[in-house]
């Protein structure tokens, strides 16, 4: 769009279809709202964001570690979907991870997990120790 | 639509969007729809040590459902034209249902 006055444009680029076409055929970073950072060439999409990807991988990040798993297609239920990203093909290569074995990275993840897990219950029963009733369980883990 | 209609207005604005867990995005404001979903170009996350995975995307598109807060910067939100807009929105709500 070379006109950026926005009462000039036309309505239509206000539409999720508007904001996604873009990115059809591109690769892309899609944030899954249970942590899960997908990489793959979108195909299809609509109005609630629900996405088709090809040539998916999953990736797994832990601090400066990460490993891929090759996926296959995927179909992902929009409400899932936390954000997705255009990756620029020229910055893609000087990413500052070191890729490591799936082994390692699955070791590393269930660390994380176990940290956070302990974390949460120093901190919720500190809080119960002062008053607060802890009902709710953290469930976005993105 | 009062939101809506007035993250249009924003169009082309430096935003700082707020997701539900704490990451936040930099980034220009390019696009808004119904929901509320953003896109942004040029992002850059505020913490990029926690979030490597984000420093070779140049654009995002953000699901409305997962933002908490949006920052704004003050000089461009015409506070007394928001309340204007709220006002008349109120009202036409109200005639709304007084017509039921």
């Amino acid at each position: 769009m070379e006109n950026t006055d926005p009462s000039l444009l036309p309505s239509i680029i206000f539409t999720t279809a508007a904001q996604l076409v873009d990115c059809v055929d591109k690769k892309l970073l899609v944030v899954l709202r249970d942590g899960r950072k997908l990489i793959g060439i979108l195909r299809s999409f609509d109005q609630y964001a629900n996405l088709v990807l090809q040539d998916t991988i999953e990736r797994i990040i832990v601090e400066s570690m990460y490993s891929d798993i090759q996926r296959g297609v995927y179909i992902v239920r929009g409400e899932n979907v936390v954000l997705v990203g255009e990756i620029d093909p020229e910055k893609e290569n000087s990413i500052q991870l070191r890729e490591v074995s799936l082994d390692e990275i699955y070791a590393a993840q269930q660390d994380e997990i176990d940290n956070r897990r302990r974390r949460e219950l120093t901190k919720n029963s500190k809080l119960i120790d002062i008053g607060f009733s802890i009902d709710t369980q953290q469930e976005d883990m993105y | 639509m009062l939101f809506f209609s007035f993250f249009k207005t924003l169009i082309d604005e430096q935003v700082i969007v707020e997701l539900k867990n704490d990451m936040s995005v930099r980034g220009t404001l390019k696009s808004v729809d119904q929901f509320l979903n953003i896109k942004l170009d040029d992002v850059s996350v505020v913490d990029e040590v926690k979030y490597p995975h984000l420093s070779a995307v140049k654009n995002v598109f953000i699901r409305g459902s997962v933002v908490r807060y949006v920052h704004l910067p003050g000089a461009v939100v015409d506070t007394t034209l928001l309340e204007d807009a709220t006002r008349k929105e109120a009202a036409s709500q109200a005639s709304k249902m007084g017509g039921r």
